[in-house]
């Protein structure tokens, strides 16, 4: 149940960005998120819908997760595989010395947003 | 609206937090360890036993992070060391705002040494920077050898690995060398102790390292 803790934590980084940045609204969030980064995305969006509410810049806004799919590699053999399909052993060698490629990111990709100073958006691109 | 790329972690702004408070930390010669641990892995006791060896020749304050209660705060005061009991509200970890507020309750400035006993869980704490200078976990020999599998960014992000409760080694099974091979394979940098609070063996060699890095922190 740490899908709260982020959330917060999140929202901080959002408002932080928005003074920085000029912006007055948040329109939509849109977060890359690793399949095995631990964030149960059903929780992670009903504690945005809870949160984002007492932000006035985040008010109503939309959040979107893109899933990154997690790739295990084998040092047994070499061969990458779906984590989440087949765990720890390699179905390739029977390995278990596989370690993770991808999949534990936790990533603000993008927002959409209103500013009053569209110098200081066009900068930051 | 305008479409605007960030490529920035969540956890931003926790980052910056707990590095700003890292810096003010080094500036006032306080070097704050962020232990952390399971639930019962003997975070308290690991705790008593080097306050009890190393004790008198530091200013040494704790912060007991916990969901509720202050019963470890209270054990901890009896050595005459400060406490502060920080709660999280319900949260599962310290990050740098919760141990800030709870540092300035303490008073850190006067403190050569504070122990910031995190939440006992091996998820989420290593998930937030909380602003420490060093991160020691805690494995206890009963939890098992496999830990460092199941739970690999606990030893990722940590600086000093204590395996502990050695005395129990008997009745667990535990394979010293296949976890810290595991371990190691995360972690290459991490320094492993194997000690037991209870009798005393292997404290030595976990306090050097300790009385090291408060003597160098921020000199």
């Amino acid at each position: 149940m740490h899908e709260m803790g982020i959330v917060i934590h999140l929202a901080k980084t959002l408002d932080d960005f928005a003074k920085e940045n000029h912006v007055t609204k948040i329109g939509s969030v849109t977060l890359s998120v690793g399949e095995v980064s631990g964030i149960v995305t059903d929780l992670f969006t009903d504690a945005w819908r809870y949160f984002s509410g007492k932000h006035p810049i985040l008010e109503g806004s939309e959040l979107r997760m893109e899933i990154i799919p997690a790739v295990t590699y084998c040092d047994g053999c070499q061969k990458t595989y779906g984590t989440v399909a087949h765990g720890r052993i390699c179905p390739y060698c029977g390995s278990g010395e596989t370690w993770l490629v991808k999949g534990n990111e936790l990533i603000i990709k993008e927002i959409s947003a209103e500013t009053d100073d569209p110098a200081a958006v066009t900068d930051n691109k | 609206m305008k479409i605007i790329e960030l490529k920035e972690t969540i956890t931003a702004s926790n980052d910056r937090d707990a590095q700003e408070l890292r810096e003010e930390l080094l500036r006032s010669g306080t070097l704050l360890i962020n232990l952390m641990a399971s639930p019962g892995a003997g975070k308290t006791t690991l705790l008593d036993r080097t306050i009890r060896d190393i004790g008198s020749r530091y200013k040494i304050g704790i912060i007991e992070a916990d969901i509720d209660s202050d019963v470890d705060a209270r054990a901890l005061s009896a050595l005459g060391v400060s406490a502060v009991q920080a709660h999280t509200d319900g949260m599962c970890h310290m990050d740098a705002g919760m141990t800030r507020t709870a540092l300035e309750e303490l008073t850190y400035d006067d403190k050569d040494l504070i122990f910031l006993e995190n939440v006992g869980n091996l998820i989420c704490p290593a998930e937030f920077d909380t602003g420490a200078g060093r991160n020691v976990m805690i494995l206890s020999v009963p939890e098992g050898d496999d830990k460092p599998l199941k739970y690999p960014l606990m030893f990722t992000k940590s600086d000093v690995l204590l395996i502990t409760k050695t005395d129990a080694v008997s009745i667990f099974d535990f394979d010293f060398d296949k976890c810290e091979e595991r371990v190691r394979k995360l972690n290459p940098d991490i320094l492993i102790f194997r000690v037991c609070a209870k009798n005393g063996k292997g404290m030595d060699a976990w306090e050097e390292w300790l009385e090291e890095q408060a003597g160098s922190w921020g000199k």
